[in-house]
C-alpha cells in the first residue's frame, strides 16, 4: 500500500465514523422530523449543510478542470456566476415565502397552491431531475474509490450506498442535515489547503483569490506561445448571447431545483430562511471564488511541467492518471481516448492549440485538476488523503439530500395525498424509509453502470428546472391572480418544449445547430419565458383562485404567525 | 399589520428586492458577460476587470446583495411589528 492509498483511507474511515456518529445521535420518529427535520435548524447549520448539499461531485472534483481546460478560462465563468446567482433570487424571491407557507416538499406548494394534476406534474418532474443528479453523485464516489483506494467502482460505489443508507434511513432529513453540516467542513477544508498552499509557493500570497492575479500574465503569455485563445480572452469558444443564455439557465434553474428549495423548509422561521440562504451563499463562495484560481495555478503549473518533455520525464502524477485513462491523446475519429503517444515523432509530447503549427498530442480530463492538484504541486501525502475524504463528502451530502427529495416525493405526494390519506404518522415514516432504501439502490445501480447520457443530462437538469418550476413558483407568491390551469399549461409548455429542444440539438441524439446556435444548456432560458407568457396568458382567460387562496397568497408575504397559514398547515381545506 | 401596513410593508419589500435585483443584473450579465471587453483594458490587483467580475467579483457582490437584504428586512420588519426572535420556531 502507498502512502496516499493509507492516508486516504485513514481520511475516509475517520470521516464516515463522524458521519455515522452523528446520525446515531440524530435518528427520527416523525414525519416532520424526517422530511424536514422538524423546522428547528439553526440558521448557520442550514446555511452549511445547504452549501454541502448544493456543492456536489461536479463542484468539487469537476469544476476548477472546466474553467481551466474544456473552458479555457473566460467562458467557464457561466459555471462560476450561474451557480452561484440563482442564491440571490432564491433569497429574495422563494426561500421566506416558501418557509412561510410550510408544508414538506415543492409538490406540496405547487399543489396546495393550484390543484391536484399540478402537483402530479411537478412530482413527476422533481423525482426525474434528482435521480438524473444522484447518479452522477454515485459514479463520483466511485473515481475516488478506483483511483486512491485500487479497488474497483462496484466495490466503492457499494460502500458509499451502504453510508447513505445508514444515516438517510435512520435520521431521515434531521440526520441528512447535521451530517451535511461535517460534510461542508471536511470538504471545504479539503479544497482550501491545497489551494493556499499551491498559491503561497508559486506567488509568495497564501490567499488563492489574489495570488491567481498574479500568474495570469504569465498564463496568458504561455497559452499564446502553445497556439491557444488567451486565458482570460473573452468570447473565444462561446458567443456574448450564449454565455448570457447559459448562465441564466444556470441561475434560475438553481433557484427551481427541489432539493435546494426543500432546505428552506428546514428553518426555523421566515426570518432564519433569509439568514439560511446567506449562511449558504457565503459557504458556497469559500469554494467558488477558490476554484477559479485553482484552474488557473494548474493549468499554468502543467503546461510549465508536461507540455513539450519526453514522456520518460513525466512527473508521477501524469503516469498514476495516465494509467486510469484520464489523461490520454487527443480524441480520435470513433471517439475513443488513445494513450499518449509521440505521435510525430520529435520526442517531446506537445499540448498545443488550433493555431499553432505542431499538432496536439495530450488531452486531460476535467475530473483530475483537483484531485490531481496537490500532487500536481507537490505537496505531502495526507494532503491528498484529505482531497480525497473531501471529494466523498461532497458527494455522499449532495447524494444523500437528493435521496431525501425522492423518498419524500413519494411517501408524502403520492403515497399519503394520493394513495392512502387515512395513513398514520408510522406508516408514512415506513413508506418514506422505504421509498429511500429502493431509491439508494437504484441511484447505485446508475453509479455502477452509469449511462452514457449523464453528463450532459446533469447540466441539462438545470434548464429543465428553470424552465417548469421557476416561473409558476414566482408567479405562485407574487401574483394572486395566478390560476391553476395557467401554472399547469406554464409547467407542461415550458418543460416540454424545452425537453424537445434538448433531444433535438444534444450530440448523442439529434445533434442539430439549433436556432440561432442556440446551446442546449442555454435553452433553458428561452423555456423558462415561454413558460412565463404562456402561464400569465392562460391566467387571463381561467377561472381566479378562490378568495380565500388569495388571502392565503397575502398571508405568505408577512412573517410571523396568520391565521389562514396556521389552519392551512393543519391540514384543512383552503381551496 | 392592518391592511395599509401591509401595501406599506410589501411596497418597501418590493423596492429593496428591485435595486438589488438590478444590482446583481449589471454585475454578472453587465460586467461579467456584455461589458466584459471594454472593462478587460482596465487592470485590478492584476485581475483584467471583466475577466475579474466574471470569476470572483460578481460572486462576492452576490453575497453582499444577501447580506444587505437580510438586513434591511429585518430592520423593515421590527418596524412594522412583525419581527421573529433567534429562538422562534414557526409553525413547528
Amino acid at each position: 500500500m502507498t502512502d496516499i492509498q493509507l492516508w486516504t483511507l485513514v481520511f475516509a474511515v475517520i470521516t464516515f465514523s463522524i458521519y455515522i456518529g452523528i446520525a446515531y445521535r440524530s435518528r427520527v420518529s416523525d414525519t416532520a422530523g424526517f422530511y424536514v427535520a422538524g423546522g428547528g435548524i439553526p440558521a448557520y447549520a442550514n446555511g452549511a449543510a445547504i452549501a454541502a448539499d448544493w456543492m456536489s461531485a461536479a463542484s468539487f472534483i469537476s469544476l476548477a478542470g472546466i474553467v481551466a481546460f474544456a473552458g479555457n478560462g473566460y467562458a467557464g465563468s457561466v459555471y462560476l456566476m450561474g451557480w452561484t446567482g440563482g442564491y440571490v433570487l432564491l433569497a429574495l424571491l422563494l426561500a421566506p415565502y416558501l418557509r412561510k407557507f410550510g408544508k414538506y416538499t415543492i409538490p406540496d406548494f405547487v399543489g396546495d397552491r393550484y390543484n391536484e394534476t399540478a402537483r402530479l406534474v411537478a412530482v413527476v418532474a422533481a423525482i426525474v431531475v434528482s435521480f438524473v443528479y444522484v447518479a452522477g453523485q454515485m459514479a463520483g464516489v466511485g473515481l475516488v474509490f478506483t483511483r486512491f483506494l485500487n479497488v474497483n467502482t462496484t466495490t466503492g460505489v457499494v460502500i458509499g450506498m451502504a453510508i447513505v443508507f445508514f444515516y438517510a434511513v435512520l435520521g431521515g432529513m434531521k440526520g441528512i442535515t447535521w451530517t451535511q453540516v461535517a460534510q461542508y467542513t471536511v470538504l471545504i477544508i479539503a479544497y482550501l489547503i491545497p489551494a493556499v498552499a499551491v498559491s503561497a509557493k508559486v506567488t509568495g500570497v497564501p490567499l488563492p483569490q489574489i495570488g491567481f492575479g498574479r500568474i495570469l500574465d504569465e498564463l496568458n503569455g504561455l497559452q499564446q506561445d502553445l497556439g491557444f485563445a488567451q486565458y482570460t480572452e473573452a468570447f473565444t469558444q462561446t458567443s456574448r448571447m450564449n454565455m448570457v443564455l447559459i448562465t441564466a439557465a444556470l441561475m434560475f434553474g438553481t433557484a427551481g431545483l427541489p432539493h435546494v428549495i426543500v432546505r428552506f423548509y428546514t428553518a426555523k422561521s421566515v426570518r432564519a430562511a433569509r439568514f439560511s440562504a446567506l449562511w449558504a451563499l457565503f459557504f458556497i463562495s469559500l469554494l467558488y471564488t477558490t476554484a477559479p484560481s485553482v484552474a488557473a495555478f494548474s493549468k499554468l503549473q502543467i503546461i510549465n511541467d508536461v507540455s513539450g518533455k519526453s514522456l520518460a520525464d513525466m512527473p508521477g502524477w501524469f503516469n498514476t492518471w495516465a494509467q486510469v485513462g484520464l489523461i490520454s491523446g487527443p480524441k480520435a475519429a470513433d471517439g475513443s481516448l488513445p494513450p499518449v503517444t509521440d505521435l510525430n515523432g520529435d520526442g517531446v509530447i506537445n499540448f498545443t492549440g488550433a493555431t499553432s503549427q505542431t499538432a496536439n498530442e495530450l488531452f486531460i480530463n476535467n475530473d483530475i485538476i483537483v484531485l490531481a492538484s496537490p500532487e500536481i504541486g507537490g505537496l505531502p501525502a495526507p494532503i491528498v488523503g484529505l482531497v480525497a475524504a473531501g471529494a466523498l463528502a461532497a458527494a455522499l451530502s449532495t447524494a444523500s439530500g437528493l435521496l431525501l427529495v425522492i423518498s419524500s416525493s413519494v411517501a408524502n405526494d403520492v403515497y399519503y395525498k394520493k394513495i392512502n390519506p387515512a395513513a398514520s404518522e408510522k406508516q408514512q415514516l415506513l413508506v418514506g424509509r422505504i421509498a429511500m432504501g429502493a431509491a439508494i439502490v437504484v441511484a447505485g445501480y446508475l453509479g455502477i453502470n452509469p449511462p452514457g447520457f449523464v453528463a450532459q443530462v446533469v447540466a441539462l437538469a438545470f434548464g429543465l428546472a428553470a424552465a417548469s418550476f421557476f416561473p409558476v413558483l414566482v408567479l405562485g407568491i407574487f401574483w394572486k391572480n395566478c390560476t391553476a390551469k395557467g401554472a399547469m399549461w406554464g409547467m407542461i409548455t415550458g418543460l416540454v418544449v424545452t425537453m424537445a429542444y434538448m433531444v433535438w440539438t444534444i450530440d448523442i441524439y439529434g445533434n442539430s445547430d439549433g436556432i440561432w446556435g442556440i446551446p442546449e444548456t442555454g435553452f433553458g432560458t428561452v423555456g423558462m419565458i415561454i413558460n412565463f407568457v404562456v402561464t400569465i396568458a392562460v391566467s387571463q382567460f381561467t377561472e381566479k383562485p378562490s378568495p380565500i387562496m388569495q388571502e392565503l397568497v397575502e398571508e405568505i408575504r408577512y412573517p410571523g404567525r396568520t391565521k389562514l397559514v396556521a389552519a392551512h398547515l393543519k391540514g384543512e381545506e383552503l381551496h | 399589520m392592518d391592511d395599509n401596513a401591509r401595501r406599506d410593508y410589501w411596497r418597501r419589500n418590493l423596492r429593496l428586492m428591485a435595486v438589488l435585483l438590478t444590482i446583481w443584473a449589471l454585475v454578472s450579465y453587465g460586467a461579467g458577460i456584455v461589458f466584459v471587453d471594454a472593462l478587460n483594458s482596465l487592470t485590478f490587483i492584476g485581475f483584467p476587470l471583466g475577466f475579474w467580475f466574471a470569476q470572483q467579483g460578481s460572486i462576492i457582490v452576490f453575497v453582499v446583495l444577501i447580506a444587505v437584504y437580510v438586513w434591511r428586512m429585518d430592520k423593515l420588519d421590527d418596524e412594522f411589528g412583525v419581527g421573529e426572535t433567534e429562538s422562534e420556531v414557526h409553525h413547528p
